[in-house]
């Protein structure tokens, strides 16, 4: 299968963007009929490398080969023209055009200089055909699920006798069933001579179908190798280029007894908070040092009780009080000025200024809290944007880049730097750890860890029920919008129980209260 | 090319300064003089002194504008505004007893300023509190402030007589006119509120992202407010200048289009209407940049027919110019590389060092 000549290679890729160089001298290549994955931690590289590829960026330095032949793409048009098709992560159809005028879309067939619309419906089945879909051509693209839409992105990107396929992880939507479908076609186009080169954060997938792996890390290349060749848990190392005793050094983390913890003095205690049409009433209470775990379905509200915890939403009823005092919590100050701090799980809408720079995102939430008059001495703010950069082992190590050129893990480090910055007493991380990737994960579960052992009180929200148990004392259990329980973390709750929990509603056995 | 000289070019004034220089030298090449400076009775005369004076009211506006547009927002109403205070100022004065007086020349621009903050703070509630969006919020004063100027005027032309207040516009100090350390006293104010505190920041940050800045602590409505209350409190400045300018007020003409040139001047500036970043130096730049191109089309006898075009023109170039994206394709194509959609292997062998 490999032993034909590259369709694509890619020799001493360099490509720096101001402040950050994403890619040093970097080799890659592309063997016709394989697919091969693309692996790196978020800011390794990946991205910037298929950009490249396909002629969003130019390079600064460096060779790409098609063919045999020397190319310098200027856009993705032109790449697909010669045969390099992209499939994006966010599937980048017209929801409102139908599946037909969505895969023709830009070059239609034409009669008299008239779109030829029996030809593009013709083209269209016959594509999807060739993908085993059997679908209505002239729905608009929005009525079908996810999975069916890469389909037709994946059918629109080969149409193009498309020599090679990028599909830039095309699966972090899709459930298990449309993956496999995915899988399937993969290994048919493979199968028909296609490279396919294959970008996904999930290693099972890596395992399940890519010939070979190229492992890139911090803009450089750590090597390239057969899949067969290269155990599960030497990819990760290489990904992240330490061992794994970071992951493994968490599960460690000392669960102090609750019930120690519960003989503290509570720092915010709610009794029957709610807001209409976002949570039902409920009750709960963080003491100092106690990591509280969200857990629940996607629209469970945990979101919803995380923003009455800051104020980000206002309360309709229900009580608050903060270190025995009652409090109001209306809006984002107050809960500042009582010493809570909250990540969004929305880096980009809620999180991130990106105009501004990694050392201005930082002290914001410190300045917002002093007010206008009275700045934080440039000294001061160096210091502790140094402090946390070098802390959180924040890349680049540059305070003065803009923050929107640093990768979302980078981003998630940054936020969490600005809030640690003003010293919370409870820090709400909601989703702290999505889509970034392994290594970035396990340093903010370590310093979750960290932090409440220190004595800081921290509402834990996470999709991962494994790392909410991993992290927290005590869980509380959200289901449509209500929260059903609340399970002290010991050794009678694992994932399977709080699973049962969220399906029935009713927490088996013995709740904490 | 050296790092240093690289770096100059990379600078983000670098542009608008050379604008500024390439258009100085083209009128001094037509007309010798263009540059000259006399002294007369003690005061500096000649046309670069010109151009600072009459670019003082609209830098001033301009002033105001960059933190408007810096909160992503945009305020179409400090033509009206000027008119208003200009109106209201002339007005009070007109009635006095004795229009030489200072306090009663005092009393008039504190009333008139009362009025233009007034005005400032109901564009900063609409669009802070009530949320409209700002280019509709400000449009309604920008209409409406002209038939409130008129009815302070009653629909005349107020002509005045008074010293002091024509001090505003046209005196001097330290052999300079007055106007230009008005304006600059403004700039520098306005910079010190904002660089020498963390309001600058804040107000970025609002711009970049209003409901981050609120989960981060920040009241972004009041910021929204109070830049909307400064942008009101420039444009009742400038509106001094221009009415004290002529001696008299008039509800149809003061500012006029004003809003226009001002916003020109923050984009030239570097600002972006997108909201974030501002740069005050840039914008004065910027308003300097558009009266030398307005002094220019009258030294050069253009008819006022074409004035407009010719100023369209420049405009255009600048703006280009500017922009990253045309640069690099104008100096890509400058050092013979092939338009991008023909790519022959072959040319390209020889521009990508292996």
């Amino acid at each position: 299968m490999t032993d034909s000549r590259p369709v694509l290679t890619m020799t001493g890729i360099s490509k720096s963007f101001p402040g950050v160089r994403a890619l040093h001298n970097v080799d890659f290549r592309l063997f016709p009929g394989e697919v091969h994955a693309l692996m790196g931690e978020n800011g390794a590289g990946k991205s910037t490398l298929i950009k490249v590829l396909t002629g969003v960026y130019g390079i600064d330095a460096g060779t790409i080969t098609l063919s045999g032949e020397q190319v310098a793409f200027s856009g993705p048009m032109q790449a697909s023209a010669a045969g390099v098709s992209t499939v994006y992560q966010e599937v980048n159809l017209c929801p409102n055009l139908s599946v037909a005028e969505n895969i023709f879309i830009g070059r239609e067939p034409r009669r008299f200089g008239a779109v030829h619309w029996g030809e593009v419906r013709r083209r269209a089945r016959q594509l999807l055909a060739r993908l085993d879909l059997d679908i209505d051509v002239t729905a608009p693209v929005a009525s079908y699920s996810l999975a069916v839409q890469q389909m037709v992105a994946i059918a629109r990107a080969i149409d193009v006798q498309a020599q090679v396929l990028i599909l830039d992880e095309p699966t972090s939507s899709l459930d298990a069933g449309e993956v496999a479908q995915l899988f399937r076609i993969m290994r048919q186009l493979r199968d028909e001579g296609i490279a396919i080169l294959f970008v996904t954060h999930f290693l099972d997938q890596v395992y399940g179908i890519a010939d070979r792996i190229t492992v890139l890390r911090n803009g450089t290349l750590v090597g390239e190798y057969p899949t067969a060749e290269l155990p599960q848990l030497a990819l990760v190392e290489k990904m992240i280029g330490k061992e794994l005793d970071v992951l493994e050094g968490i599960e460690e983390h000392s669960r102090r007894d609750l019930a120690a913890l519960e003989d503290g003095t509570p720092f915010v205690e709610v009794s029957q908070l709610s807001r209409k049409g976002a949570v039902a009433p409920f009750s709960l209470t963080i003491h100092a040092g106690e990591v509280v775990g969200l857990a629940g379905l996607l629209g469970s509200g945990r979101t919803e009780v995380a923003r009455l915890f800051f104020g980000a939403d206002r309360a309709d009823r229900g009580e608050v009080a903060v270190s025995g005092k009652p409090a109001g919590l209306r809006n984002p100050v107050q809960a500042i000025e009582r010493g809570i701090g909250f990540c969004s799980e929305n880096r980009r809408a809620e999180g991130i200024i990106p105009d501004l720079s990694v050392r201005e995102n930082m002290i914001l939430a410190m300045q917002a809290s002093r007010g206008w008059l009275r700045p934080i001495p440039r000294r001061r703010q160096d210091e502790l944007v140094e402090q946390y950069i070098k802390a959180l082992s924040i890349r680049p190590a540059n305070p003065d880049v803009p923050v929107r050129n640093l990768s979302g893990g980078n981003q998630q480090k940054v936020l969490l730097a600005r809030w640690l910055i003003t010293e919370p007493r409870l820090l709400i991380l909601d989703e702290p750890t999505r889509g970034i990737d392994v290594g970035a994960k396990a340093e903010i579960q370590k310093l979750v860890a960290q932090l409440s052992d220190g004595g800081m009180a921290v509402l834990f929200i996470s999709a991962e029920l494994e790392e909410v148990l991993r992290l927290s004392h005590k869980v509380a259990v959200m289901r449509d919008r209500e929260m059903v329980a609340q399970l002290s973390n010991d050794d009678t709750v694992d994932a399977d129980r709080v699973m049962q929990t969220i399906a029935s509603g009713t927490p088996r056995e013995e709740a904490t209260r | 090319m050296s790092e240093r000289a690289k770096s100059m070019l990379n600078h983000r004034l670098f542009w608008p300064v050379a604008v500024l220089v390439v258009m100085l030298v083209a009128n001094t090449v037509y007309r010798p003089g263009f540059l000259s400076i006399e002294v007369n009775n003690g005061h500096l005369y000649g046309t670069p002194i010109d151009i600072l004076r009459l670019s003082a009211p609209l830098i001033l506006v301009a002033l105001g504008m960059t933190l408007v547009i810096s909160t992503g927002g945009i305020d179409l109403s400090v033509g009206s505004t000027c008119a208003i205070s200009g109106a209201i100022a002339c007005l009070y004065i007109s009635r006095a007893p004795d229009q030489n007086n200072l306090v009663t020349v005092f009393t008039a621009l504190a009333m008139a300023l009362g009025v233009a903050l007034a005005l400032g703070a109901w564009n900063g509630v609409l669009v802070s509190v009530i949320g409209i969006q700002p280019i509709i919020a400000t449009l309604i004063l920008m209409v409406a402030g002209r038939g409130l100027a008129q009815l302070v005027t009653e629909g005349q032309i107020i002509t005045i007589n008074s010293g002091p207040f024509r001090a505003i516009g046209l005196g001097h100090f330290l052999t300079l006119p007055l106007a230009i350390f008005i304006a600059l006293g403004a700039a520098l104010l306005i910079a010190g509120l904002t660089r020498r505190t963390a309001l600058g920041m804040i107000v970025e940050s609002v711009g970049g992202n209003r409901e981050a800045s609120r989960l981060a602590g920040i009241r972004s409505a009041r910021i929204v407010f109070l830049v909307y209350v400064v942008s009101a409190a420039c444009a009742a400045i400038a509106g001094f200048m221009m009415t004290a300018n002529v001696s008299s007020a008039d509800g149809n003409n003061t500012g006029l289009w004003v809003e226009l040139d001002a916003i020109l001047a923050v984009v030239i500036g570097g600002t972006s209407l997108a909201g974030g970043r501002f740069y005050l130096s840039g914008t004065i730049l910027g308003a300097l940049i558009i009266q030398t191109l307005t002094t220019t089309v009258y030294a050069m006898n253009i008819s006022p027919q074409t004035a407009l075009l010719f100023k369209a023109v420049v405009v255009i170039a600048v703006c280009l110019i500017q922009a990253p994206a045309f640069r690099a394709k104008f100096s890509r194509r400058g050092r013979g590389t092939p338009p991008p959609p023909t790519p022959s292997p072959q040319r390209q062998k020889e521009e990508v060092p292996a």
